[in-house]
């Protein structure tokens, strides 16, 4: 009994989680005005792909993907690199104010990204940056998180893999490119796919600095596809879809590795 | 080893991370400190030689700004009621899927997942027309139980409860792993020991659950209450701040000063009362934690 009511509370909220998404998506494939009828429609009447041939042919929307997707590997790529080598450093050197200086470090997590913006806004525009790839990706190199994640990482792999290393002759930076990254690889996966999903989904920095059509990002182009089109549900759902489903494969195809991610953020540090 | 080697390879390894938070964080900060006692404006935009030092001036006129009381009233209204809202939900979720009698966790454990990945313009959107107050399905649904013809987003009472209910859904799958995982460190004997004493299953999440949970949930009501108090891409797409400037938040205004008037001075003001806030906020309850675990 006990168990037949634990199932019915977890498959509605199961059902409550994806209807929308079911909705979305059948409603991408309807024509322009069918959804907007009462009692609402689960399924289309006739199956079209007329909304999303308007996105790609009349609304550029390959170029948003694209600039997405650019955005958010080359963030991962270069944040990988710059944090892992801080991290690597905090765990295996000793150096005068380590200490302190990881301490100051994290206390730079507390302060909200928008109080930085206005300046860094000037800053990068003074530099010819707004409306440039760079314009995202600069301040997306560094991140105390990922600092931290990977110092965590690191601390718990013996020091007698460097020092043999060492005695082999490997210099420092062969020890980090050849020995370290590899044994990192697991924390290095996670931090990845957290990077590459934060910079997909981040909305408020792009929607700053990529004030020009050609650099809108994916959620940049569906916001203001929704001033335009703001009574043209399907296509509105066709976009939602084109922003979403890249980002939910990537997290179904590695969702493991993001979950143990937030368990080991949450640990206290 | 050379000592004086290993060091210089140590600051190597630091230079890149710490040259980019110094210029591209910690400077913007300073710098945004400085800007918020300015009249930075449209103007010293084109010629930064306009800007003048105006002393308390942003923040005096902050404090009798009626719009920021109301954004403030607004955020408040969406940390307070939302805050605890997606946390129970969450722990609610967490707690049925630890029980011994659920199968399939992992599929569970997906689904109710998948809307935190998924891009929040995106479900804003997809939301905005759940909320329809015609053909949207969240008033079909509703009509089955004799609730009709609600205007979720173009009613100023409705504006903030559906957009707390949409943050709810969004997000209490991502304090769920947390919680999952902070269950699964409470020894099994506590709960053992206390079934033989014939405490019930209340007594037992009463009495063993919250107060094991206890720093995983004051780990979750920080990071959940900075998350909240910057709402700002929900009331973008779905309301623009709107009905009455019902679901304006912090964020929301200080963008609209910063970016679309160029006010950005006043913007910068505006900003750090915002970290002030979460930054006592969080001081608060670190202090309540600590009062209540001696």
């Amino acid at each position: 009994m006990k168990k037949i009511i634990l199932y019915i509370i977890l498959i509605t909220a199961a059902i409550l989680c994806l209807l929308p998404f079911v909705w979305m998506i059948s409603t991408s494939f309807m024509a322009t005005g069918q959804s907007n009828v009462y009692p609402p429609k689960f399924f289309p009447d006739k199956f079209t792909l007329v909304q999303y041939k308007n996105l790609f042919a009349r609304l550029n929307v390959a170029k948003y993907l694209l600039n997405s997707l650019i955005l958010s590997v080359s963030v991962t790529i270069v944040s990988l690199f710059v944090n892992s080598m801080a991290g690597y450093a905090f765990a295996k050197y000793k150096f005068s104010g380590q200490k302190s200086l990881f301490k100051l470090l994290l206390s730079f997590m507390i302060v909200p990204a928008q109080v930085t913006m206005l300046p860094l806004f000037l800053m990068l525009k003074e530099m010819g940056l707004i409306n440039s790839y760079f314009a995202v990706i600069i301040p997306g190199m560094a991140s105390v998180f990922g600092i931290f994640l990977i110092r965590q990482y690191l601390l718990a792999i013996p020091d007698s893999l460097i020092e043999a290393a060492k005695l082999d002759g490997a210099s420092d930076f062969q020890i980090y490119f050849t020995l370290i990254l590899p044994l990192a690889k697991p924390i290095l996966i996670t931090l990845a796919i957290f990077t590459f999903m934060g910079t997909w989904n981040d909305f408020l920095w792009p929607l700053i600095v990529m004030t020009n059509d050609s650099m809108y990002t994916l959620p940049v182009a569906l916001a203001n596809l929704m001033g335009e089109h703001n009574q043209d549900t399907e296509l509105m759902m066709a976009g939602s879809v084109v922003t979403i489903l890249p980002i939910l494969l990537v997290f179904i195809a590695l969702q493991k590795h993001y979950l143990k991610g937030i368990m080991m953020g949450s640990i206290k540090g | 080893m050379n000592n004086k080697n290993k060091i210089s390879a140590a600051y190597f390894f630091l230079t890149p991370a710490l040259l980019a938070i110094f210029i591209f964080f910690l400077l913007p900060v300073l710098a945004a400190f400085v800007m918020s006692f300015t009249d930075f404006d449209i103007y010293s935009l084109g010629n930064f030689r306009y800007v003048q030092f105006v002393g308390f001036k942003n923040y005096l006129q902050i404090l009798n700004d009626p719009l920021f009381w109301q954004a403030l009233k607004n955020t408040f209204y969406f940390v307070i009621a939302g805050g605890p809202l997606s946390i129970a939900v969450s722990l609610g979720a967490a707690i049925l899927l630890n029980s011994k009698l659920v199968k399939y966790k992992g599929f569970f454990r997906l689904v109710y997942f998948m809307p935190v990945v998924t891009t929040l313009v995106a479900v804003s959107v997809l939301w905005r027309f759940i909320y329809h107050p015609k053909f949207g399905i969240l008033n079909y649904l509703l009509g089955f139980i004799g609730i009709k013809g609600i205007d979720w987003l173009g009613d100023p009472n409705w504006a903030m409860p559906a957009i707390i209910f949409m943050a709810v859904w969004k997000n209490f799958g991502y304090n769920m792993i947390i919680f999952i995982a902070g269950l699964q460190n409470i020894p099994e004997d506590l709960y053992e020991a206390a079934s033989i004493e014939g405490a019930s299953a209340w007594q037992q999440f009463k009495n063993i659950t919250l107060p094991m949970l206890a720093p995983t949930t004051l780990f979750i009501t920080i990071i959940t209450m900075i998350g909240y108090f910057q709402l700002f891409a929900e009331p973008y797409v779905m309301t623009q701040g709107g009905p009455l400037n019902s679901t304006l938040s912090i964020v929301l205004y200080m963008y609209q000063e910063g970016f679309r008037w160029w006010n950005m001075g006043y913007s910068s003001a505006l900003a750090f009362i915002l970290f002030f806030i979460i930054l006592i906020v969080s001081l608060i309850q670190l202090k309540v934690q600590k009062e209540t675990a001696l």
